[in-house]
Protein backbone atom coordinates (compact mmCIF):
# COMPACT_ATOMS: atom_id res chain seq x y z
CA UNK A 1 0.00 0.00 0.00
CA UNK A 2 2.52 2.32 0.77
CA UNK A 3 4.71 1.33 -2.24
CA UNK A 4 1.75 2.31 -4.19
CA UNK A 5 0.99 5.77 -2.42
CA UNK A 6 4.30 6.74 -3.26
CA UNK A 7 4.36 5.82 -6.98
CA UNK A 8 1.46 8.03 -7.23
CA UNK A 9 2.94 11.03 -5.62
CA UNK A 10 5.56 10.40 -7.73
CA UNK A 11 3.64 10.37 -10.91
CA UNK A 12 1.81 13.70 -9.39
CA UNK A 13 4.93 15.59 -9.27
CA UNK A 14 6.08 14.27 -12.59
CA UNK A 15 2.56 15.56 -14.13
CA UNK A 16 3.73 19.33 -12.74
CA UNK A 17 0.72 18.60 -10.23
CA UNK A 18 1.19 20.10 -7.30
CA UNK A 19 0.48 18.90 -3.77
CA UNK A 20 -1.50 21.02 -1.15
CA UNK A 21 -1.68 20.65 2.95
CA UNK A 22 -3.87 18.11 2.92
CA UNK A 23 -2.75 14.93 0.12
CA UNK A 24 -0.98 12.35 0.74
CA UNK A 25 3.02 13.06 1.00
CA UNK A 26 6.09 11.08 1.81
CA UNK A 27 7.03 11.52 5.72
CA UNK A 28 10.51 12.48 4.06
CA UNK A 29 9.03 14.58 1.78
CA UNK A 30 7.13 16.78 4.46
CA UNK A 31 10.06 16.84 6.92
CA UNK A 32 12.55 18.07 3.65
CA UNK A 33 10.09 21.15 3.32
CA UNK A 34 9.31 21.84 6.77
CA UNK A 35 13.29 22.23 7.39
CA UNK A 36 13.69 23.90 4.25
CA UNK A 37 10.80 26.42 4.63
CA UNK A 38 11.38 27.22 8.04
CA UNK A 39 14.86 27.89 7.39
CA UNK A 40 13.86 29.80 4.66
CA UNK A 41 11.28 32.25 6.98
CA UNK A 42 13.93 32.35 10.25
CA UNK A 43 16.26 33.35 7.25
CA UNK A 44 13.87 36.32 6.70
CA UNK A 45 13.66 37.19 10.06
CA UNK A 46 17.12 37.24 11.54
CA UNK A 47 17.52 38.92 8.10
CA UNK A 48 16.23 41.87 9.36
CA UNK A 49 18.95 42.46 11.68
CA UNK A 50 22.01 43.18 9.82
CA UNK A 51 20.02 46.04 8.47
CA UNK A 52 17.72 47.47 11.26
CA UNK A 53 21.42 48.25 12.45
CA UNK A 54 21.07 51.37 10.19
CA UNK A 55 17.76 52.40 9.69
CA UNK A 56 18.70 55.25 12.30
CA UNK A 57 21.66 55.98 10.57
CA UNK A 58 20.69 56.25 6.71
CA UNK A 59 22.09 59.58 5.17
CA UNK A 60 18.94 60.66 4.29
CA UNK A 61 15.12 60.36 4.32
CA UNK A 62 14.70 58.94 0.91
CA UNK A 63 16.97 56.03 1.98
CA UNK A 64 16.11 55.75 5.18
CA UNK A 65 12.39 55.52 3.87
CA UNK A 66 13.62 52.81 1.32
CA UNK A 67 15.44 50.92 4.19
CA UNK A 68 12.84 50.94 6.67
CA UNK A 69 10.49 49.83 3.95
CA UNK A 70 12.69 46.78 3.17
CA UNK A 71 12.76 45.78 6.21
CA UNK A 72 9.72 45.62 6.63
CA UNK A 73 8.98 43.71 3.47
CA UNK A 74 11.63 40.72 4.89
CA UNK A 75 9.53 40.77 8.20
CA UNK A 76 6.42 40.15 5.60
CA UNK A 77 8.06 37.28 3.98
CA UNK A 78 9.32 35.70 6.98
CA UNK A 79 5.43 35.48 7.59
CA UNK A 80 4.42 33.99 4.77
CA UNK A 81 6.56 31.08 4.88
CA UNK A 82 5.66 30.46 8.85
CA UNK A 83 2.61 30.03 7.30
CA UNK A 84 3.39 28.18 4.70
CA UNK A 85 5.44 25.86 7.17
CA UNK A 86 2.80 25.39 9.51
CA UNK A 87 0.43 23.81 6.77
CA UNK A 88 2.65 20.79 7.26
CA UNK A 89 1.88 20.86 10.71
CA UNK A 90 4.55 22.00 13.08
CA UNK A 91 3.19 24.86 14.79
CA UNK A 92 4.70 28.68 14.64
CA UNK A 93 5.80 28.73 18.51
CA UNK A 94 7.46 24.99 17.72
CA UNK A 95 9.33 26.59 15.17
CA UNK A 96 10.21 29.70 16.96
CA UNK A 97 11.40 27.56 19.70
CA UNK A 98 13.63 25.71 17.69
CA UNK A 99 15.34 28.37 16.02
CA UNK A 100 15.73 30.13 19.77
CA UNK A 101 17.57 26.64 20.62
CA UNK A 102 19.74 27.17 17.69
CA UNK A 103 18.48 23.49 16.79
CA UNK A 104 17.19 25.00 13.41
CA UNK A 105 19.38 27.09 11.02
CA UNK A 106 19.22 30.15 9.10
CA UNK A 107 21.40 31.44 6.06
CA UNK A 108 24.75 32.21 7.56
CA UNK A 109 25.20 35.19 5.91
CA UNK A 110 23.61 37.05 8.45
CA UNK A 111 26.15 36.35 11.01
CA UNK A 112 28.51 38.84 9.50
CA UNK A 113 28.33 42.62 10.37
CA UNK A 114 27.33 45.28 8.52
CA UNK A 115 30.59 47.53 9.55
CA UNK A 116 29.68 50.78 7.36
CA UNK A 117 26.47 52.30 5.15
CA UNK A 118 27.61 50.61 2.03
CA UNK A 119 27.20 47.07 3.42
CA UNK A 120 23.34 48.29 3.29
CA UNK A 121 24.02 48.94 -0.81
CA UNK A 122 25.95 45.21 -0.91
CA UNK A 123 23.25 43.44 0.87
CA UNK A 124 20.64 44.39 -1.83
CA UNK A 125 22.71 43.51 -4.39
CA UNK A 126 24.27 40.66 -3.67
CA UNK A 127 22.49 39.03 -0.73
CA UNK A 128 19.51 39.97 -1.99
CA UNK A 129 20.59 39.53 -6.13
CA UNK A 130 21.46 35.76 -4.58
CA UNK A 131 18.43 35.28 -2.71
CA UNK A 132 16.45 36.31 -6.33
CA UNK A 133 18.60 33.42 -7.82
CA UNK A 134 17.53 30.99 -5.74
CA UNK A 135 14.36 32.09 -4.91
CA UNK A 136 12.71 32.14 -8.31
CA UNK A 137 12.75 29.20 -8.95
CA UNK A 138 11.21 28.20 -5.85
CA UNK A 139 7.79 29.74 -7.44
CA UNK A 140 7.69 26.68 -9.37
CA UNK A 141 8.23 24.32 -6.11
CA UNK A 142 5.92 21.30 -6.19
CA UNK A 143 4.23 22.12 -3.04
CA UNK A 144 1.73 24.84 -3.14
CA UNK A 145 1.79 26.60 -0.40
CA UNK A 146 5.29 27.10 -0.26
CA UNK A 147 5.02 28.05 -4.31
CA UNK A 148 2.51 30.72 -3.81
CA UNK A 149 4.53 32.17 -0.64
CA UNK A 150 7.58 32.75 -3.33
CA UNK A 151 5.40 33.99 -5.87
CA UNK A 152 4.51 37.19 -3.92
CA UNK A 153 8.19 37.30 -2.15
CA UNK A 154 9.56 37.65 -5.77
CA UNK A 155 7.29 40.03 -6.52
CA UNK A 156 8.66 42.55 -3.75
CA UNK A 157 12.56 41.57 -4.16
CA UNK A 158 13.19 43.35 -6.68
CA UNK A 159 12.90 46.41 -5.80
CA UNK A 160 15.30 45.37 -2.34
CA UNK A 161 18.19 44.57 -5.03
CA UNK A 162 17.77 47.96 -6.91
CA UNK A 163 17.50 49.79 -4.30
CA UNK A 164 20.48 48.08 -2.80
CA UNK A 165 22.56 48.85 -6.30
CA UNK A 166 21.24 52.76 -6.23
CA UNK A 167 22.99 53.07 -3.34
CA UNK A 168 26.43 51.15 -4.31
CA UNK A 169 26.08 53.08 -7.85
CA UNK A 170 26.01 56.32 -6.03
CA UNK A 171 29.32 55.66 -3.73
CA UNK A 172 30.85 54.20 -6.74
CA UNK A 173 30.60 57.50 -8.30
CA UNK A 174 31.17 60.07 -5.24
CA UNK A 175 34.42 60.86 -3.40
CA UNK A 176 37.31 58.81 -3.96
CA UNK A 177 36.68 58.13 0.50
CA UNK A 178 33.21 56.90 -1.03
CA UNK A 179 34.14 54.38 -3.72
CA UNK A 180 36.14 52.70 -1.68
CA UNK A 181 33.73 52.02 0.89
CA UNK A 182 32.19 50.34 -2.03
CA UNK A 183 34.96 48.41 -2.88
CA UNK A 184 35.16 47.61 1.08
CA UNK A 185 31.60 46.45 1.39
CA UNK A 186 32.42 44.24 -2.04
CA UNK A 187 35.49 43.02 -0.65
CA UNK A 188 33.65 41.38 2.51
CA UNK A 189 30.55 40.52 0.89
CA UNK A 190 31.47 38.49 -2.05
CA UNK A 191 32.37 35.29 -0.48
CA UNK A 192 29.91 34.87 1.85
CA UNK A 193 26.77 35.82 -0.70
CA UNK A 194 28.15 32.87 -3.57
CA UNK A 195 28.22 30.61 -0.31
CA UNK A 196 24.94 31.35 0.33
CA UNK A 197 24.17 28.62 -2.69
CA UNK A 198 25.17 25.98 -0.23
CA UNK A 199 28.01 23.24 -0.56
CA UNK A 200 29.12 21.98 -3.49
CA UNK A 201 26.74 19.50 -5.47
CA UNK A 202 29.05 16.65 -4.90
CA UNK A 203 28.72 17.44 -1.40
CA UNK A 204 25.22 18.26 -1.03
CA UNK A 205 23.95 14.82 -0.60
CA UNK A 206 19.66 15.24 -0.04
CA UNK A 207 19.95 17.63 -3.50
CA UNK A 208 19.23 14.82 -5.23
CA UNK A 209 15.91 13.83 -3.70
CA UNK A 210 14.96 17.40 -3.81
CA UNK A 211 15.22 17.54 -6.70
CA UNK A 212 13.57 14.20 -7.75
CA UNK A 213 10.33 16.07 -5.59
CA UNK A 214 10.88 19.00 -7.92
CA UNK A 215 11.22 20.92 -4.20
CA UNK A 216 14.20 22.39 -5.98
CA UNK A 217 14.79 22.76 -9.60
CA UNK A 218 18.37 23.84 -9.92
CA UNK A 219 21.64 22.60 -7.85
CA UNK A 220 23.60 25.03 -5.78
CA UNK A 221 26.60 24.75 -8.25
CA UNK A 222 23.94 25.93 -11.23
CA UNK A 223 22.84 28.58 -9.19
CA UNK A 224 26.34 30.08 -8.28
CA UNK A 225 26.96 29.74 -11.56
CA UNK A 226 24.02 31.92 -12.82
CA UNK A 227 24.59 34.57 -9.81
CA UNK A 228 28.30 35.21 -10.49
CA UNK A 229 27.76 35.32 -14.62
CA UNK A 230 25.34 38.37 -14.32
CA UNK A 231 26.68 39.72 -11.16
CA UNK A 232 30.24 40.41 -13.00
CA UNK A 233 28.98 43.03 -15.42
CA UNK A 234 27.35 44.78 -12.94
CA UNK A 235 30.65 45.32 -11.02
CA UNK A 236 32.08 46.67 -14.20
CA UNK A 237 29.12 49.40 -14.28
CA UNK A 238 29.98 49.87 -10.81
CA UNK A 239 33.23 50.15 -11.78
CA UNK A 240 34.56 47.63 -8.91
CA UNK A 241 36.69 45.00 -8.60
CA UNK A 242 34.89 41.42 -7.39
CA UNK A 243 38.32 40.21 -5.07
CA UNK A 244 38.95 36.65 -6.60
CA UNK A 245 41.98 36.99 -8.63
CA UNK A 246 40.87 33.23 -10.81
CA UNK A 247 37.76 35.34 -12.08
CA UNK A 248 37.79 35.08 -15.57
CA UNK A 249 35.85 34.07 -19.06
CA UNK A 250 35.76 30.84 -20.17
CA UNK A 251 35.28 30.93 -24.06
CA UNK A 252 34.70 27.10 -23.58
CA UNK A 253 32.28 26.77 -21.06
CA UNK A 254 30.63 30.16 -22.01
CA UNK A 255 30.75 31.00 -18.07
CA UNK A 256 33.31 32.68 -15.64
CA UNK A 257 35.64 30.45 -13.95
CA UNK A 258 36.16 31.78 -10.60
CA UNK A 259 38.62 30.51 -7.26
CA UNK A 260 37.40 28.22 -4.40
CA UNK A 261 35.50 29.05 -1.60
CA UNK A 262 36.49 28.95 1.60
CA UNK A 263 34.28 25.53 3.11
CA UNK A 264 36.05 26.28 6.18
CA UNK A 265 34.80 29.49 7.05
CA UNK A 266 31.05 28.49 5.89
CA UNK A 267 31.39 25.64 8.04
CA UNK A 268 32.50 27.48 10.93
CA UNK A 269 30.13 30.24 10.31
CA UNK A 270 27.18 27.69 10.21
CA UNK A 271 28.49 25.28 13.45
CA UNK A 272 27.86 28.79 15.16
CA UNK A 273 31.31 30.66 15.02
CA UNK A 274 30.32 33.57 12.82
CA UNK A 275 31.10 37.22 14.06
CA UNK A 276 27.91 37.67 14.93
CA UNK A 277 26.13 34.10 15.65
CA UNK A 278 25.26 34.87 19.17
CA UNK A 279 24.39 38.06 18.89
CA UNK A 280 21.94 37.46 16.33
CA UNK A 281 20.42 34.63 18.52
CA UNK A 282 20.38 36.92 21.05
CA UNK A 283 18.52 39.58 19.53
CA UNK A 284 16.02 37.25 18.42
CA UNK A 285 15.20 35.19 22.30
CA UNK A 286 15.35 38.97 23.81
CA UNK A 287 12.49 40.20 21.62
CA UNK A 288 10.23 36.72 22.06
CA UNK A 289 10.91 37.06 25.94
CA UNK A 290 10.33 40.78 26.20
CA UNK A 291 7.13 40.29 23.83
CA UNK A 292 5.51 37.72 26.07
CA UNK A 293 4.06 40.38 28.32
CA UNK A 294 2.35 41.59 24.82
CA UNK A 295 1.15 38.28 23.38
CA UNK A 296 -0.51 37.07 26.94
CA UNK A 297 -2.10 40.86 27.29
CA UNK A 298 -3.87 40.26 23.93
CA UNK A 299 -4.78 36.81 24.51
CA UNK A 300 -6.65 37.91 27.81
CA UNK A 301 -8.11 41.09 26.34
CA UNK A 302 -9.56 39.28 23.33
CA UNK A 303 -10.79 36.73 25.96
CA UNK A 304 -13.12 39.12 28.01
CA UNK A 305 -13.62 40.76 25.01
CA UNK A 306 -15.35 38.17 23.64
CA UNK A 307 -17.28 37.15 27.28
CA UNK A 308 -18.33 40.89 27.54
CA UNK A 309 -20.20 40.12 24.02
CA UNK A 310 -21.52 36.87 24.85
CA UNK A 311 -22.67 38.28 28.13
CA UNK A 312 -24.40 41.21 26.19
CA UNK A 313 -26.22 38.63 23.31
CA UNK A 314 -27.46 36.94 26.34
CA UNK A 315 -29.07 39.70 28.01
CA UNK A 316 -30.55 40.87 24.78
CA UNK B 1 3.95 31.88 31.83
CA UNK B 2 0.89 30.74 29.35
CA UNK B 3 1.73 28.76 26.81
CA UNK B 4 -1.16 29.52 24.60
CA UNK B 5 -0.73 30.79 20.70
CA UNK B 6 -2.42 32.98 19.26
CA UNK B 7 -5.06 31.68 17.50
CA UNK B 8 -4.94 31.03 12.66
CA UNK B 9 -6.53 33.32 10.73
CA UNK B 10 -7.13 32.94 6.93
CA UNK B 11 -7.29 35.79 5.26
CA UNK B 12 -9.16 36.84 2.09
CA UNK B 13 -8.61 39.83 0.08
CA UNK B 14 -10.67 42.20 -2.61
CA UNK B 15 -8.09 43.34 -5.04
CA UNK B 16 -10.97 46.44 -6.40
CA UNK B 17 -14.16 46.69 -6.01
CA UNK B 18 -16.25 44.91 -8.23
CA UNK B 19 -13.96 41.21 -7.56
CA UNK B 20 -14.33 38.77 -5.55
CA UNK B 21 -12.15 37.95 -1.62
CA UNK B 22 -9.59 35.74 -2.92
CA UNK B 23 -7.93 33.55 -0.42
CA UNK B 24 -4.14 34.98 0.44
CA UNK B 25 -2.57 33.09 3.10
CA UNK B 26 -2.84 33.25 6.91
CA UNK B 27 -1.79 35.10 10.20
CA UNK B 28 -1.76 34.55 13.93
CA UNK B 29 -3.43 37.34 15.78
CA UNK B 30 -5.47 37.45 19.20
CA UNK B 31 -8.70 38.24 17.97
CA UNK B 32 -10.48 39.47 14.60
CA UNK B 33 -9.41 42.82 14.80
CA UNK B 34 -6.38 42.06 15.06
CA UNK B 35 -5.92 39.83 12.09
CA UNK B 36 -7.56 42.86 10.21
CA UNK B 37 -4.82 44.78 11.37
CA UNK B 38 -2.32 42.69 10.91
CA UNK B 39 -3.75 41.18 7.27
CA UNK B 40 -3.62 45.13 6.34
CA UNK B 41 0.25 44.86 7.12
CA UNK B 42 1.40 41.40 5.86
CA UNK B 43 -0.49 41.36 2.94
CA UNK B 44 -1.64 45.02 1.25
CA UNK B 45 1.89 46.74 1.86
CA UNK B 46 1.48 47.77 -1.99
CA UNK B 47 -2.09 48.40 -2.75
CA UNK B 48 -3.06 44.87 -3.00
CA UNK B 49 -6.85 45.39 -1.85
CA UNK B 50 -9.49 47.35 -0.78
CA UNK B 51 -11.28 45.27 1.60
CA UNK B 52 -10.56 42.23 4.04
CA UNK B 53 -12.09 38.99 5.93
CA UNK B 54 -10.41 37.35 8.44
CA UNK B 55 -11.65 33.84 9.66
CA UNK B 56 -10.41 31.66 12.25
CA UNK B 57 -9.33 28.78 10.62
CA UNK B 58 -11.03 26.27 12.77
CA UNK B 59 -14.16 27.62 11.22
CA UNK B 60 -13.11 26.50 7.91
CA UNK B 61 -14.54 23.24 6.53
CA UNK B 62 -13.01 21.38 3.93
CA UNK B 63 -13.65 17.73 1.91
CA UNK B 64 -11.29 14.84 2.33
CA UNK B 65 -8.92 14.87 -0.71
CA UNK B 66 -9.55 11.63 -0.80
CA UNK B 67 -13.44 11.87 -1.72
CA UNK B 68 -11.85 13.95 -4.85
CA UNK B 69 -13.16 11.56 -7.25
CA UNK B 70 -16.71 10.74 -5.76
CA UNK B 71 -17.32 14.37 -5.48
CA UNK B 72 -16.28 16.03 -8.39
CA UNK B 73 -15.86 12.77 -11.53
CA UNK B 74 -19.59 12.79 -12.19
CA UNK B 75 -19.56 15.85 -14.36
CA UNK B 76 -16.87 14.32 -16.69
CA UNK B 77 -18.94 12.79 -18.78
CA UNK B 78 -22.04 15.52 -18.99
CA UNK B 79 -20.65 16.80 -22.09
CA UNK B 80 -24.01 18.29 -22.80
CA UNK B 81 -24.22 20.68 -20.09
CA UNK B 82 -21.28 22.85 -22.50
CA UNK B 83 -22.47 25.08 -25.34
CA UNK B 84 -20.37 23.19 -27.91
CA UNK B 85 -22.32 19.86 -27.68
CA UNK B 86 -24.98 21.09 -30.07
CA UNK B 87 -24.30 20.93 -33.69
CA UNK B 88 -26.04 24.08 -35.06
CA UNK B 89 -25.76 25.66 -38.87
CA UNK B 90 -23.05 27.86 -39.24
CA UNK B 91 -25.32 30.86 -40.96
CA UNK B 92 -26.87 31.02 -37.63
CA UNK B 93 -23.42 32.94 -36.71
CA UNK B 94 -23.47 33.64 -32.54
CA UNK B 95 -25.61 32.06 -30.59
Amino acid sequence: MEINLEEQFQEKIDQEIKIEPRDWMPEKYRKTLLRQISQHAHSEIVGMLPEGNWITRAPNLRRKVALLAKVQDEAGHGLYLYSAAETLGMSRDEMLAELHSGKAKYSSIFNYPTLTWADMGAIGWLVDGAAIMNQVPLCRTSYGPYARAMVRVCKEESFHQRQGYEIMLTLSKGTAEQKALAQDALNRWWWPSIMMFGPNDDKSPNSAQSMKWKIKRFSNDELRQKFVDVTVSQAEILGLTIPDKDLKWNEARGHYDFGTINWDEFNEVVAGNGPCNKQRLKARVDAWEKGTWVREAAIAFAEKRAKRNNNSTEAA
Amino acid sequence: MSNKEWPLWEVFIRAKQGLNHKHVGSLHAADHQMAIENARDVYTRRMEGVSIWVVESKHLHANEPSDQDSLFDPANDKVYRHPTFYVLPEELNHM
